[in-house]
């Protein structure tokens, strides 16, 4: 209810920056119309922040404060290190209770930026004697992030188009689902902070490039260098930023104030951005990179060119010099990136950037990418789930950005266009459509608006004014040469008004029913309704994770799948053998054989892999339906993927997968199998329904007397979510 | 805030007063143990009750003066093991006969006598008039034992019973010579393995008899062991912390740290739901999963929750008189598992700071575990309170 109101407020703007009676008896607090304007922004700006994060809390509301999901608890127990031990011991971390045997250097692969930020705000706040758990510091990081964006989304649409639309893009995605689905309280991952940087360097950027100020882009530098201590996804700016540039460069936009946006900003972020070890020399070496240095000795080229232009003052001749310069420049980048791509010195582009320009890639190539749900392709559904109007407002603000083009538009147009682009390839890279999304729908919204007050207004008092507006701005709604002879023009306004209205209110109660429904639940923690409408609780995961914590060795190691290392490793407090770090293929694929194989084959890799305990997930009890076995085929692909033994069509029958009795048999005595199907044949799960009941996937079991010779059944949570199996020693050969 | 830290032993809640009586009152019962061997017991009843994995013990002495001189103080003697483990004592002087019978109660404290066989550890009692000489007084001394039943065997797997022993005397062990005693032993089930034979000894339904037995000299000893089963949660508080926190606002917000463990036998081999689930009597009889803690009325913001977050399954009962706060571990606690976990509540300040006269303030608050089934005393104590800016430290001082 607050969002809708608060929604709406950024489109009142227009018409209450006239000057309404105030009724205020006292003339001193009489304030003057730019004042008035000024105070609005500002209280709407402030609500808007609030909302922002206010809107992100019903996780914590439902649940409880938490960590959610998967990666989180792995940021989590890195920030935790960070504040017990100290920024030192954080870096040159070496983490043996991951990856075993192999373990992880973590100071040198993460990106530190998030844990780093929410460790200073957790000393900040200690200095300033408010003793917070660290845990709420990283629960409530997300949301602290998310409203900051909307201050930069505020700026951002001030710069590109006006302030009104820059009150709407605040407004627009300080709601919007797309966001919201990445930082709600709990959520305590990069694309938290990461989102606010992107935008952060996209906006000093624009600024630089508008004012020519080395200043801006020196602040932008510094923005992309957060970026990149942030998130990964810091190479999307460096490839649209040159994208950007050349694009200029191309529809000869070519200026100094661009020339020095981007040296500065490429040259100081790059060496900022190599001191991050994750990145590092990958900076200027790696494929995906060298478009950004290749833009850039093309802008010298330019200004070169443009310096040889100013001393020949021969139009003939400087074309000849043209031809040959840029011909040969071309061609020596040309070479220079053949030989360096030749001599290895230049990395070729990996297989997630890759799989990000064809979707099609990484599912025949590389399954460890295909497999992770968020980097599916998207559905249109889910667009529609993430930005409700604001999809069909993108085009109409599209329209209105090349109306009225200029090097700010073409970023933001740029940026939408390549961003929904990806956006289409992976789910989760709607996350950094959004922002675009809701600055071109925010430029729709506010000139839509501003169009159709104008008329009201006009119509009613003062005409003059109404007139010079309309010819001022193109009257890009109305066609200012007819706005006199169509009838009903102001009641078609008025209606059209109202209708804008609805749809923003609309927008704000489906943002707000996403929120509450859709992207607040911690995931670790499963809410069903029971028979009688009363919620239940599924806390199976918890009370694994605390059972391993308490009742194993310290020093035992966990086999499961990838999925659950980092919450096996921040809960359970145990070594894993593979976690949602997915750097080493092999070691994946070893786990993805074991559970693939037969319980004797499988029994010698989890002894060579000093295995004491495996842990499996499953749902046939609850009708849970993201568990182990419907993961199943997926271990198999990336099993087989390295190991040829595997066979994915061993665990099919006529290309399906079953696992009721006409199950392959590959299938039915596989080790995964067998480990979530143990004693399930005596449990009767449904009402009406044969003992061995799935209710995850609907069908009797194949394999109904499952007999394990290696391992036993050491815990089982109340609603089998999670079992978990001990690996017996081996026998005594005599 | 401050921090409490104890160690195992389980006790009784009011053992404190006894402890702190004992401190002051130990001079004076070394001064009057000399005549020691004038007493004689008519008649000694010990009722030992086994149903729990607590031992309860009443002793009903008729205590006889055949000295000369008149004695204010009778001992009663323990052996090591037992004195290790024991909890509470209590005493009383009992007036009156049957139906009309009266409890006076009786301080009792340790008497450091060195020079006891078999490292026996000596209790004294002190009566409230001086027994004169050939005068008798009936007493009645009740103890707890704890942490005194030993699994066996000391590994099961989840179908099996746990079985324990209980190591005892059929002798009641005494400084005095005993002219008749009985023992009466009540187990928790007729399911009883075997127990030691020292005639005369029945054994109807659930309840052992030894005795009568006449004539023992003093410190007499004749060892037994009882082998039965006993299902019941041995439950355990490892350790607790305990934080108090009081605020200037008007609220006192405890924090309770528990590691609990079961105790009993061990818990062998695999454990498995499906049995768990649908044979609830046979499967995994010793294990328990309920726990309730007895919390003061008015208290607010109560939590129960561990390292990893909120643990869902609680229910909090509020009263005029008592809250009761009824908690399960995350999972069923099996022989030897152990699970921990935060109870913290918020309590108003009123009802438990006073003000005095003199401008102290004045804290007033039961240290003693919530938890029905597991007691435990804190350590105890307090300091003069110094003052921190809001906060008041509180500092242990002394160990039961």
């Amino acid at each position: 209810m607050v969002s809708k109101s608060d929604t709406m407020k950024p489109t009142h703007q227009p018409d209450l920056s006239s000057k309404p009676p105030l009724p205020f008896s006292f003339k001193s607090f009489k304030l003057k119309t730019k004042q008035q304007e000024l105070l609005i922004r500002v209280s709407i700006l402030c609500l808007v922040y609030i909302l922002a994060f206010i809107t992100r809390l019903f996780s914590v509301l439902r649940y409880e404060s938490m960590i959610h999901e998967f990666d989180p608890y792995f940021n989590y127990r890195t920030t935790l290190y960070l504040t017990e031990k100290g920024f030192y011991e954080f870096w040159n971390w070496f983490d043996s209770e991951s990856w075993y045997p192999l373990g992880r250097i973590i100071g040198g692969t993460l990106y530190p930026g998030l844990m780093v930020t929410a460790a200073l705000i957790y000393w900040i706040l200690l200095f300033l004697r408010f003793t917070v758990h660290i845990r709420e510091v990283c629960v409530l990081t997300a949301p602290f992030f998310a409203s900051n964006t909307t201050i930069v989304a505020y700026l951002f649409g001030k710069e590109v188009w006006d302030t009104g639309a820059g009150l709407v893009a605040a407004a627009l995605i300080a709601i919007c689902p797309g966001y919201i689905s990445r930082s709600v309280a709990g959520s305590y991952d990069n694309e938290g902070v990461a989102i606010f940087a992107l935008l952060l360097t996209f906006y000093l950027f624009v600024k630089a490039v508008n004012t020519g100020s080395l200043a801006w882009a020196l602040g932008s530098a510094f923005g992309y260098f957060y970026m990149v201590s942030a998130w990964g996804g810091y190479v999307f700016i460096i490839n649209l930023i040159p994208l950007y540039v050349l694009v200029l460069l191309v529809v000869g936009r070519y200026s100094m104030r661009l020339y020095v946006a981007y040296n500065c900003m490429y040259i100081v972020g790059m060496l900022l951005a190599m001191q991050i070890r994750f990145v590092g020399f990958q900076h200027v070496q790696s494929g995906e990179h060298m478009a950004a240095m290749g833009v850039f000795f093309l802008i010298q080229v330019f200004y070169f060119l443009a310096w040889v232009k100013h001393l020949l003052n021969d139009t003939k001749l400087f074309q000849a010099l043209l031809r040959i310069g840029v011909t040969s420049a071309v061609g020596v980048g040309a070479i220079a990136l053949g030989l360096g791509t030749a001599s290895g010195y230049i990395s070729p582009w990996t297989g997630r950037f890759y799989s990000l320009l064809d979707p099609t890639y990484a599912k025949d190539h590389i399954p460890i990418i295909a497999s992770v749900s968020e980097h599916q392709p998207t559905a249109w559904s889910s667009f529609m789930f993430d930005f409700h109007i604001l999809l069909f407002l993108f085009p109409a603000g599209l329209y209105f950005c090349f109306k009225r083009l200029s090097d700010a538009t073409i970023f933001i147009v740029m940026y939408g266009l390549t961003s929904m682009y990806f956006a289409g390839v992976m789910v989760r890279l709607i996350l950094v459509a959004t922002p675009a999304v809701c600055l071109i729908s925010a430029i729709a919204v506010s000139a839509t608006i501003k169009n159709l007050t104008q008329i009201i207004r006009g119509k009613t008092g003062q005409t003059v004014s109404a007139k010079g507006t309309s010819t001022a701005k193109g009257s890009s709604k109305q066609q200012a040469s007819v706005d006199q002879s169509i009838p009903f023009l102001k009641n078609g306004a008025t209606i059209l008004l109202f209708g804008a209205f609805y749809l923003l209110s609309r927008y704000a109660i489906h943002c707000t029913w996403v929120t509450s429904e859709a992207y607040s639940s911690p995931s670790i923690v499963l809410a069903a309704r029971g028979a009688h409408g009363q919620r239940v609780i599924f806390d199976d995961y918890r009370e694994a994770y605390f059972w391993l914590r308490q009742n194993t060795p310290s020093d035992a190691k966990i086999m499961s799948w990838w999925d659950y290392g980092y919450q096996i490793t921040a809960m359970g407090n145990r070594t894993v053998i593979v976690d949602n770090n997915t750097w080493n293929n092999t070691h994946i694929a070893t786990v993805g054989r074991a559970m693939s194989s037969y319980e004797d084959e499988a029994y010698e890799i989890m002894r060579s892999l000093d295995v004491d305990y495996v842990l499996v997930v499953f749902g046939g009890v609850t009708g849970y339906s993201s568990d182990d076995i419907n993961k199943f085929l997926w271990m198999v692909r990336i099993g087989g993927g390295v190991f040829p033994v595997i066979k994915e069509p061993d665990y099919l029958v006529n290309g399906e997968y079953r696992v009721d009795k006409g199950a392959a048999p590959k299938m039915l005595n596989c080790l995964m199998y067998k480990l979530c199907y143990y004693r399930f044949g005596e449990l009767t799960t449904e009402y009406g329904k044969p003992p061995g009941y799935d209710r995850a996937r609907g069908v009797e079991i194949g394999n109904k007397d499952v007999k394990l010779e290696y391992l036993e059944e050491a815990f089982t949570t109340s609603n089998w979510i999670v079992r978990i199996y001990k690996v017996k020693p081996p026998t005594n050969r005599w | 805030m401050e921090v409490f830290l104890t160690r195992s032993r389980l006790t009784l809640i009011l053992s404190l007063i006894v402890f702190l009586s004992l401190c002051f009152l130990s001079s004076s019962a070394l001064s009057s143990s000399s005549s020691t061997t004038d007493l004689k017991i008519l008649t000694a009843e010990r009722r030992i009750d086994l149903s729990s994995h607590i031992i309860r013990v009443v002793l009903t002495l008729k205590v006889q003066n055949d000295g000369a001189s008149t004695a204010s103080n009778v001992l009663l003697a323990f052996p090591p093991a037992q004195a290790k483990h024991l909890a509470l004592i209590h005493a009383a002087e009992v007036a009156g006969k049957k139906r009309k019978k009266t409890l006076h109660p009786l301080d009792v404290m340790t008497s450091n006598n060195a020079d006891l066989p078999n490292g026996a550890k000596l209790y004294s009692v002190a009566l409230r008039n001086p027994l004169s000489a050939g005068g008798s007084v009936t007493i009645e001394v009740s103890y707890v034992l704890t942490q005194s039943l030993e699994p066996f065997p000391v590994e099961i797997s989840q179908s099996e019973p746990q079985l324990v022993l209980y190591r005892d005397s059929a002798l009641i062990l005494s400084p005095y010579e005993i002219k008749q005693q009985t023992t009466v032993i009540r187990t928790p089930s007729t399911k009883v393995e075997s127990f030691t034979r020292v005639e005369p000894s029945t054994q109807t339904r659930t309840e052992l008899k030894y005795g009568p037995y006449e004539d023992q000299p003093s410190f007499s000893h004749t060892p037994i062991v009882v082998h039965f089963e006993n299902n019941n949660p041995f439950a355990v508080v490892e350790e607790l912390v305990r934080e108090i926190e009081i605020s200037h606002w008007g609220n006192l917000q405890v924090t309770e740290h528990y590691t609990l463990v079961h105790n009993g036998a061990r818990h062998k081999g695999g454990f498995s739901r499906v049995e768990y689930q649908s044979r609830p009597t046979y499967s995994g009889v010793a294990s328990f999963k309920h726990l309730l803690v007895k919390l003061p009325p008015r208290v607010h913001s109560v939590y129960y929750r561990d390292n990893i977050g909120n643990i869902s399954t609680s229910h909090l009962r509020t009263g005029y008189s008592k809250s009761e706060l009824e908690i399960e571990p995350r999972y069923p606690l099996l022989g030897g598992w152990k699970a921990t976990f935060v109870i913290g509540y918020g309590l108003p300040l009123q009802d438990v700071l006073f003000e005095s006269n003199d401008g102290k303030r004045y804290l007033n608050f039961s240290f003693g575990c919530p938890i029905a089934e597991t007691l435990v005393v804190l350590p105890e104590g307090s300091k003069n309170p110094s003052a921190v800016a809001s906060r008041m430290l509180l500092a242990p001082s002394n160990h039961t």
